[in-house]
């Protein structure tokens, strides 16, 4: 039995840019933050200037529920590097707001990972003091927002 | 009637050098030269006879051989580069350009995935993501909303695997035959894409030499002509987290899942022919799955149907729709970033020449190129022929 936990090698780090910056910093805050849309109401990530939407520049952040459910994942041997212990299950999250998010499957066995489980954010301070997000299974969803 | 587009270009010269796991002695610029030297002779041309040049290595030619000034792009990857070069002949600011890249020495320590397997960034590297883990990403959510099976993905490898097994330039010739079983028997990746469904790596140069089409009757091969093309991108390759429903804004059935859908619409369409008009399918093989997904974005078959379609029989070769006839990126060659990405075009060119020594479709008058795949977020598209359009 394998249980997923979070990367403590020296794996790359984010290098925040302009855009990310007030991501990573509600990440160091755990806090999962988003751009939502004052024109269309959509949300946005990857941090734009632009809505994912309707592509108005109408966006603000806006705080994350931190759920939603796995999208699609895959679970990897054969790792990027060696800093990486395999295995890791990266997958995508479809946030209750409607948004994409590719992070990891933690606190659960790989094989347990499938399209629609229900998962809640955990912040993890790994390589070089950077906080990153992780998601664990839950029992179920709350009502979407 | 309007003229077509690439009525005035001809593909007139192509060649591979050796392709290896390792070029020893060679380094990238070296065997690039080996491979634009090989390319004009191809032609039955002279170096002297270029005045145009694409990719940043090809640049290395255009001073060794003194033929500047010249027209120059340094668009690096496949087949943009080529309709790049058509453009430039098309539009009269170079007559007969080459097109060259190649790739030695620059992955050798292989603790570590490739290193354009690896780009850097910040929403991606911390989970450890590379090309595999990519598509993978993007066949699960396939796999998962058609029912598309892990053996359909190992046909679509054994396929093109035994492709490259019989053919004697390919890096992994011999090295079968493949059996679904084989393939699903290597070892696991990035679930669902087992070793053997991946690409490999390796070294090697390609190029390729195009001029204009009232130049072709001295030259020492037939000419190829361009009777389509299209290039589809949604944004920057591995940056963003690889979704099957990006996009579709403007169309919804022009998501990212099936990017190259709509690249395959305009070539076709200015080619004046259909998936049924094409004899053979140099579709670019990163991983098993996407020559599923290219079926069906392309408009082979239906959306979810191309599992089926390639375990009907038609991707073998003597099939319908022959694939990726030399053994492409899984066992003919990946000789770094973009090398391989022309190769399928170099192939397409062979086979519409008739000059395969292995996996030659008989008569063949269409061949359809590709490059790119869904976890990379874009997909391009060239149909070649026999006849000027
Ligand atoms: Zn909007």
């Amino acid at each position: 039995m394998t249980m997923l936990l979070p990367q403590d090698g020296s794996i790359p780090v984010p290098q925040p840019g302009a855009f990310s910056r007030n991501y990573w910093e509600g990440c160091a805050e755990h806090e999962l933050r988003f751009q939502r849309c004052g024109q269309c109401n959509g949300a946005t990530h990857t941090p734009a200037v632009l809505c994912a939407v309707c592509a108005s520049p109408a966006l603000e952040w806006e705080r994350s529920a931190g759920i939603g459910e796995i999208y699609s994942w895959t679970v990897v041997w054969r790792p990027a590097t060696p800093a990486f212990v395999v295995p890791y299950v990266p997958i995508v999250v479809t946030m209750a707001e409607g948004w994409h998010l590719l992070s990891a499957l933690v606190g659960c066995e790989p094989e347990a990972a499938e399209i629609g489980m229900a998962v809640e954010v955990e912040f993890h301070r790994g390589a070089e003091g950077f906080t990153l997000p992780y998601f664990h299974p839950v029992e179920k969803l709350l009502p979407k927002a | 009637m309007s003229k077509h587009p690439f009525h005035d270009v001809a593909i007139v010269g192509v060649h591979n050098t050796r392709q290896a796991r390792v070029l020893e002695g060679h380094d990238a610029r070296s065997i690039t030269m080996e491979g634009a030297l090989g390319a004009i002779s191809d032609a039955g041309l002279e170096p002297r006879d270029i005045d145009g040049v694409v990719g940043s290595l090809a640049s290395d030619f255009l001073f060794q051989s003194r033929v500047g000034p010249a027209w120059r792009s340094l668009s690096p990857l496949g087949i943009p580069a080529v309709l790049e070069a058509a453009m430039a002949i098309g539009c009269g600011l170079a007559s007969t350009v080459l097109v060259a890249t190649g790739e030695a020495g620059s992955y050798r320590q292989h603790d570590s995935t490739a290193p354009w397997t690896r780009p850097t960034n910040e929403f991606v590297a911390s989970y450890g993501m590379f090309t595999a883990a990519e598509f993978a990403l993007m066949a699960r959510r396939h796999m998962h909303m058609y029912g598309t099976t892990a053996e359909s993905m190992a046909h679509v490898a054994a396929t093109i695997r035994n492709n490259g097994h019989v053919n004697p330039e390919a890096v992994y010739f011999g090295k079968g035959p493949f059996t679904i079983d084989d393939i699903l028997g290597s070892r696991m990746i990035a679930d669902p894409f087992h070793l053997l469904e991946c690409a490999t790596t390796s070294e090697g140069a390609t190029a390729l030499v195009l001029t204009r089409a009232d130049r072709v009757e001295d030259l020492a091969k037939p000419p190829v002509y361009i009777l389509g093309g299209g290039t589809d991108y949604y944004g920057p390759a591995y940056q963003h987290p690889p979704v099957w429903d990006l996009g579709g804004n403007r169309r919804s059935d022009l998501v990212a899942g099936y990017v190259g859908r709509q690249a395959a619409e305009e070539a076709f369409a200015a080619a004046g022919i259909g998936p049924d008009d094409v004899d053979v399918c140099e579709f670019y093989d990163p991983f098993s799955f996407e020559l599923i997904r290219q079926f069906e974005a392309f408009g082979f078959c239906g959306e979810g149907e191309g599992g089926d379609f390639v375990m009907s029989g038609v991707i073998e070769p003597g099939g319908r729709f022959p694939i990726t006839t030399d053994g492409g990126t899984m066992s003919f060659s990946h000789g770094g970033a973009s090398v391989q990405l022309f190769q399928r075009v170099v192939r397409g060119v062979q086979q519409i020449r008739g000059e395969c020594v292995t996996g030659q479709v008989g008569g063949a008058e269409v061949a359809m190129s590709t490059g790119g795949g869904s976890g990379a977020l874009f997909t391009d598209v060239l149909l070649l022929g026999k006849d000027r359009p």
